[in-house]
């Protein structure tokens, strides 16, 4: 069933989004990337655009190629997203903007262009993604906690406004996985971080695919506007 | 231009009218009702359904991406999406802006 279905990942350029790319390509999907630079790899069934996802002309112009060449699209993932650690007095206007750009508005820009995309065919899986930080209330990530609680927010809403059309909105909240992104948190935080979870332990990118498996099925048309936080948190 | 974008609409309007029980009468052309007013054919979704097909046409044909829904369209006292001729003249102005953008 994968053989024909496009897939649109972001932030494909290291980390989740690059494993994901990967994962999915030698699936059998046709795998769009994208991210602010090029990618280091090489595969087949895969695409990449430069681009900053919060960059509205650019992006447009991305998904007009797509709906021009693949003429479909059938999956979006959401994985692009910045982190800041930084007690809220100590936190800059300007990293407070970078994280809602890329966060929230990347990934609205996004789930609009490609469910206009998706519409045609009435046929969409959406998998946006939050985190455990907004449950787990953790100092030092306020403004990323907000912009993913805004995520949670946004896939709710966006998954009664598609609904007609086909197309599901979900959200995978990942708990750290040994990215990029939590490399300048201090260990013991981290320790107390994982220690919240029900199951102690860092997550894998098989974790996270292993959700997004869920949420894309061809059965899970029934199933909509959800979040599922890894770890039992 | 004016001509070419009415055309364009009509030509989506008629595509969208093979979906719906009641019909957008084509035939009045640029006096056609599309949606709000008392005359309103279309409910939101096809609206909606209406606008990105058109969008995607506007792309295809003229090389350029426009958004209809701005806030522009949303604040304006008399809706552009109230009647072909008016969406028509709509997209002519937010082409026109386009080229003075560029």
């Amino acid at each position: 069933m994968n053989e024909n279905q496009v897939m649109l990942i972001t932030g494909t350029r290291k980390g989740i989004g690059k494993f994901l790319a990967h994962f999915y390509a030698s699936k059998g999907f046709y795998v769009i990337g994208c991210s602010r630079s090029s990618v280091d790899y090489k595969i087949s069934n895969y695409c990449h655009f430069c681009l900053d996802v919060c960059d509205e002309k650019k992006v447009k112009q991305m998904f007009s190629k797509i709906r021009k060449t693949a003429g479909r699209l059938d999956i979006l993932i959401n994985n692009a997203g910045i982190a800041s650690m930084n007690h809220v007095l100590l936190t800059p206007v300007k990293t407070v903007k970078n994280i809602l750009n890329t966060n929230i508005l990347g990934t609205f820009l996004f789930c609009r262009e490609a469910a206009k995309i998706m519409q045609i065919h009435k046929f969409g899986r959406i998998v946006n993604f939050s985190t455990v930080a907004t449950p787990l209330k953790l100092e030092g990530e306020a403004i990323y906690a907000a912009s993913k609680a805004a995520i949670l927010s946004l896939t709710e809403i966006l998954s009664k406004e598609l609904a007609n059309l086909g197309i599901t909105v979900n959200s995978v909240g990942p708990t750290p996985v040994q990215t990029d992104l939590i490399r300048s948190v201090p260990k013991e935080k981290i320790d107390r971080l994982l220690a919240m979870q029900a199951i102690s332990r860092f997550g894998t990118f098989d974790d996270i695919a292993n959700v997004i498996d869920f949420f894309i099925k061809k059965e899970s048309d029934f199933v909509t506007g959800q979040n599922i936080y890894l770890g039992g948190v | 231009m004016h001509e070419k974008i009415l055309k364009l609409i009509i030509a989506q309007v008629e595509e969208l009218n093979e979906q719906l029980d009641f019909k957008v009468p084509v035939e009045l052309e640029a006096d056609a009702p599309l949606f709000g007013g008392d005359k309103g054919i279309l409910n939101s979704i096809s609206l909606v359904t209406l606008i990105v097909a058109i969008e995607q046409s506007i792309e295809d044909e003229f090389e350029t991406s426009l958004v209809l829904a701005d806030e522009k369209a949303m604040s304006q006292k008399n809706s552009p999406f109230l009647t072909i001729g008016s969406l028509a003249d709509y997209i002519v102005l937010l082409l026109n802006e386009e080229d003075v953008n560029e």
